[in-house]
C-alpha cells in the first residue's frame, strides 16, 4: 500500500493540510504540560508502526509537494546548496544513506539496485529513472549531496570532523526555521550556535559536541526541537525574511487556528562511513492550530507550555507578537483537567 | 544511553604471518552480507573470548576501504604485554567466530589537504595501508616515510613499494636510516597536513618539530598505540553501581569495571577519544594518568580518570560509575 502524495502549496494560496491519519502521527514535542530547553538526544531507532518513526529516513504524503517547493526554492537562490570542496566524499555517502533508507523503507515508491558502482535509483513519485556511476559525480546531473537531497525531504546539514569540533562545510537548506546556510557555511559548532539564549551558561552546547563527534557508525541519534510559524511556509530564511516576517502581525482571534502553525523538526545525527563526517537530517513536520486540536490532550498542553513559556525562549522563537492572542485562543479549549504522560494523543 | 559500540558477528576467514612478529587476521561477516564501509584509519575493537576472560583490544582496519567483503588487522605479539596480542597469535585460527566493533575512526584524513605526508614507525604503518588505498583511489596527493628495526620487520614495506613506489620512503634502524625530518617538513607545499603513527616517542619528536618549524597544530595528526600498562593491583569502589573491585596487575580499570557487570562506555581504549572519562569521588594515593586526552590541569586536580588506560596507587579510589 503505498502513499497518497498531496497536491499542495507553502507558498501564496497555502493549500498544504494534514490528512486525519497525518494529524495522528504528528511528532507532537511536549511529553509534559512545561517546556525546558534541553539536549534530549536518544537513540535513532525504529519507533512504531504509523509514527514517523517508522522508518529512520520519514517520506510522508506531503513529500512530491516539498520536492517541488524545495525546487522553487533553488531556482531563486542557489546558495541554499553549498558544499566545500572537500565534501564531495560526504555527498556519496549521504546519496547512499538517502537511497538505502528510503528504499528500504517505501519499496513501492523507491527502488535501489547496485551492480558494483554501476547503481540504478528509481523515483517513482517524482518519475525518476537514473543510471550513474557511484563515486563518479559527472555521472549525475547535480553534485551527489544535491542530487539525493532534492529528492529527501527535510534540511542536511553534513559536517565535517576534525580538531575536535564539527564544521558546517556542506548543506541543502531550503526548510530552515530562520538561520542560513550561507552565513553559517565553514563556521564551527560553537560559532553557529552562537545566538541561543540560555544555554551557553549551562555547558551543554559543550556536552552536546562531546556527544555529537562521538556518534558512532551504525548508532544514529536524535532529537525533537520545535517552533512556530504563520502559515504553513517551509521557507522561512533569513533571506525571505521580508516575505514572512510580517506574517507575525497577521494573527487574529478569528484566523488563529488556521494561520499558526506548530512546527517540529527531528534532527537526526548520523557518523557517514566514508567521509567520517556527521550529517544532520533535519526533518520539518508543520501542522495548524485546527488541525492539533482535533486532539484534545495536545490542545489542553500546549496551551499550558505557551503560557508559561519563559519569556527569553518566547523572544528567540519570535513568538512574542501573537503569543496573547495564541494563549486566549487554546485557553478555551482546556478544561483544567490532567493530561496524560507521553507525547502521543489520547 | 548506552555508549557502547555496536557490534558485528564475524568468523576469521585466515590467518596469515606475515613475519616473526606481525600476523594478519581476515574476518567475514557471518551472515555473508557486506561489511560496514569505514574511512581509512578507522579501527575495530576485537573482543576475545579467552577463559573467563573478556578481552577488548583494538586494532586499526588495514584493508581498502573500497572492499568491504572482508576485514583485515595486522597484530604485532607483544611478549610481555597483557596478552591480549598473544591470544590473537595463538587462539585464533580460520574458522573461529568473533564478535568486533563497528568502525570508528579516530586518526581521519583530513579530506582538505593538498598533501597528506604520513610518518610511521612499526606496527604504526597499519591505518596508513587503509588511508593510502583511499587516497590512491581518489587520485590523492601522498608520501609515506616508515621507519622499520631492520627491512625483515618492515611490515607490508614491500606492498607498499609495489603499489605506490616512489611515495613510499623506507628507513631501517639496523642500516641507521633516520628520516631528515626537519628538512623533510620544512620543503611542503602549503596545505600540507602530516599523520603520525607509531611509537610515543615518534610522535612526540615529529609533533615537537612540526611545532617549532611553525605547523599549524590543526595540520598534525597522529595516533598513539597506547596499550593499557600494567601495574600493582589495587581496590576501587563505585559508588554509583555500589561495588569495590580489586584491579589485577595484567587487566585495565576499564576491563575491571567491566568484569563487575558494569557497562561503561569506551571508544578507543586508549586513552584519547574521551568517551571513558570518569569522576572521582575521593581518593588517598597517586594517579598513574597514561592518557591523553585530560589536560594537565584535570591531571593535576585529581577529580577525573581515564579507566581504559590509568591507573591508581595507594589506600583508596572511589570513582562515580
Ligand atoms: S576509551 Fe577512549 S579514552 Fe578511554
Amino acid at each position: 500500500m503505498g502513499i497518497t502524495f498531496r497536491k499542495e502549496t507553502f507558498r501564496d494560496d497555502f493549500t498544504f493540510r494534514n490528512s486525519p491519519e497525518h494529524i495522528r502521527r504528528f511528532p507532537f514535542p511536549f511529553h509534559e504540560d512545561a517546556y525546558m530547553y534541553a539536549v534530549n538526544i536518544e537513540p535513532h531507532v525504529v519507533g512504531p508502526k504509523g509514527s514517523v518513526l517508522e522508518n529512520l529516513i520519514d517520506v510522508d504524503e506531503h513529500y512530491v509537494a516539498e520536492m517541488q517547493d524545495r525546487a522553487l526554492v533553488l531556482a531563486e537562490d542557489p546558495l541554499r546548496c553549498q558544499s566545500l570542496p572537500h565534501m564531495t566524499l560526504a555527498g556519496w555517502d549521504l546519496l547512499e544513506l538517502l537511497m538505502e533508507q528510503q528504499a528500504l523503507g517505501y519499496p513501492e515508491h523507491f527502488t535501489l539496485t547496485r551492480d558494483g558502482d554501476r547503481w540504478r535509483w528509481i523515483n517513482r513519485p517524482l518519475g525518476i529513472d537514473d543510471t550513474f556511476t557511484f563515486g563518479d559525480t559527472s555521472t549525475l546531473p547535480y553534485g551527489p549531496m544535491e542530487y539525493i537531497t532534492r529528492q529527501s525531504q527535510g534540511d542536511f546539514c553534513i559536517l565535517d570532523q576534525r580538531d575536535g569540533n564539527l564544521w558546517m562545510d556542506a548543506g541543502m537548506v531550503t526548510t530552515q526555521a530562520d538561520w542560513s546556510l550561507d552565513f553559517d557555511i565553514g563556521m564551527n559548532f560553537f560559532e553557529w550556535h552562537a545566538p541561543v539564549p540560555l544555554a551557553h551558561e549551562k555547558g551543554i552546547f559543550v556536552r552536546a559536541l562531546k556527544f555529537l563527534t562521538n556518534i558512532q557508525q551504525g548508532k544514529p541519534a536524535r532529537r525533537l526541537n520545535w517552533t512556530m510559524t504563520i502559515n504553513p511556509r517551509l521557507d522561512t530564511s533569513p533571506e525571505n525574511y521580508h516575505k514572512w516576517g510580517p506574517d507575525r502581525t497577521t494573527v487574529t482571534p478569528e484566523n488563529v487556528g488556521d494561520k499558526v502553525h506548530l512546527r517540529v523538526e527531528l534532527q537526526s545525527f548520523w557518523r557517514l562511513p566514508r567521509s567520517n563526517s556527521i550529517v544532520f537530517p533535519i526533518r520539518c513536520y508543520l501542522i495548524k492550530m485546527d488541525e492539533l486540536v482535533t486532539q484534545p490532550k495536545w490542545a489542553r498542553r500546549l496551551h499550558r507550555v505557551i503560557r508559561d513559556l519563559p519569556e527569553e525562549l518566547a523572544t528567540y522563537k519570535g513568538l512574542t507578537r501573537y503569543r496573547p492572542t495564541l494563549v486566549e485562543w487554546l485557553s478555551r479549549l482546556d478544561d483544567g483537567s490532567p493530561t496524560s504522560p507521553g507525547f502521543g494523543p489520547d | 544511553m548506552s555508549t557502547g559500540t555496536t557490534k558485528l558477528d564475524v568468523v576469521v576467514s585466515d590467518v596469515v604471518p606475515v613475519n616473526e612478529l606481525v600476523t594478519r587476521f581476515h574476518f567475514r561477516r557471518r551472515d555473508g552480507q557486506m561489511l560496514p564501509t569505514f574511512s581509512g584509519g578507522a579501527h575495530v575493537v576485537v573482543e576475545m573470548r579467552d577463559g573467563d576472560r573478556t578481552r577488548l583490544n583494538p586494532y586499526s582496519l588495514m584493508g581498502s576501504p573500497l572492499d568491504t567483503r572482508e576485514y583485515t588487522i595486522s597484530v604485532r605479539r607483544d611478549d610481555v604485554g597483557r596478552g591480549g596480542s598473544l591470544f590473537m597469535h595463538r587462539s585464533v585460527k580460520p574458522g573461529l567466530e568473533m564478535v568486533i566493533s563497528y568502525p570508528v575512526n579516530l586518526f581521519s584524513l583530513d579530506l582538505r589537504a593538498r598533501k597528506h605526508l604520513m610518518l610511521a614507525g612499526g606496527i604504526g604503518i597499519t591505518p596508513f595501508m587503509a588511508q593510502t588505498a583511499q587516497l590512491a583511489g581518489e587520485g590523492g596527493n601522498f608520501e609515506l616515510h616508515y621507519t622499520c628495526r631492520t627491512a625483515s620487520l618492515g611490515t607490508y614495506a614491500d606492498v607498499l613499494r609495489e603499489r605506490y613506489d616512489r611515495r613510499i620512503r623506507l628507513y631501517h634502524d639496523d642500516r641507521d636510516e633516520r628520516i631528515d625530518l626537519d628538512r623533510l617538513l620544512s620543503t611542503q607545499p602549503l596545505g600540507t597536513h602530516l599523520y603520525v603513527c607509531g611509537p610515543a616517542g615518534m610522535i612526540n619528536w615529529a609533533r615537537d618539530r612540526a611545532a617549532s618549524l611553525g605547523w599549524p597544530s590543526e595540520a598534525v595528526h597522529f595516533e598513539h598505540f597506547a596499550a593499557p600498562q600494567p601495574g600493582l593491583p589495587f581496590d576501587v569502589t563505585l559508588a554509583v553501581s555500589g561495588k569495590t573491585i580489586r584491579v589485577g596487575e595484567q587487566q585495565s580499570l576499564l576491563e575491571a569495571i567491566e568484569a563487575a557487570g558494569v557497562d561503561p562506555p569506551y571508544l578507543c581504549r586508549g586513552g584519547v577519544c574521551g568517551q571513558c572519562e570518569t569522576n572521582v569521588i575521593s581518593y588517598d594515593g597517586k594517579f598513574i594518568h597514561n592518557d591523553h586526552w585530560l589536560s594537565e590541569e584535570d591531571h593535576r586536580s585529581g577529580c577525573k580518570i581515564m579507566p581504559c588506560v590509568s591507573r591508581f596507587e595507594g589506600r583508596s579510589l572511589v570513582l562515580e560509575r
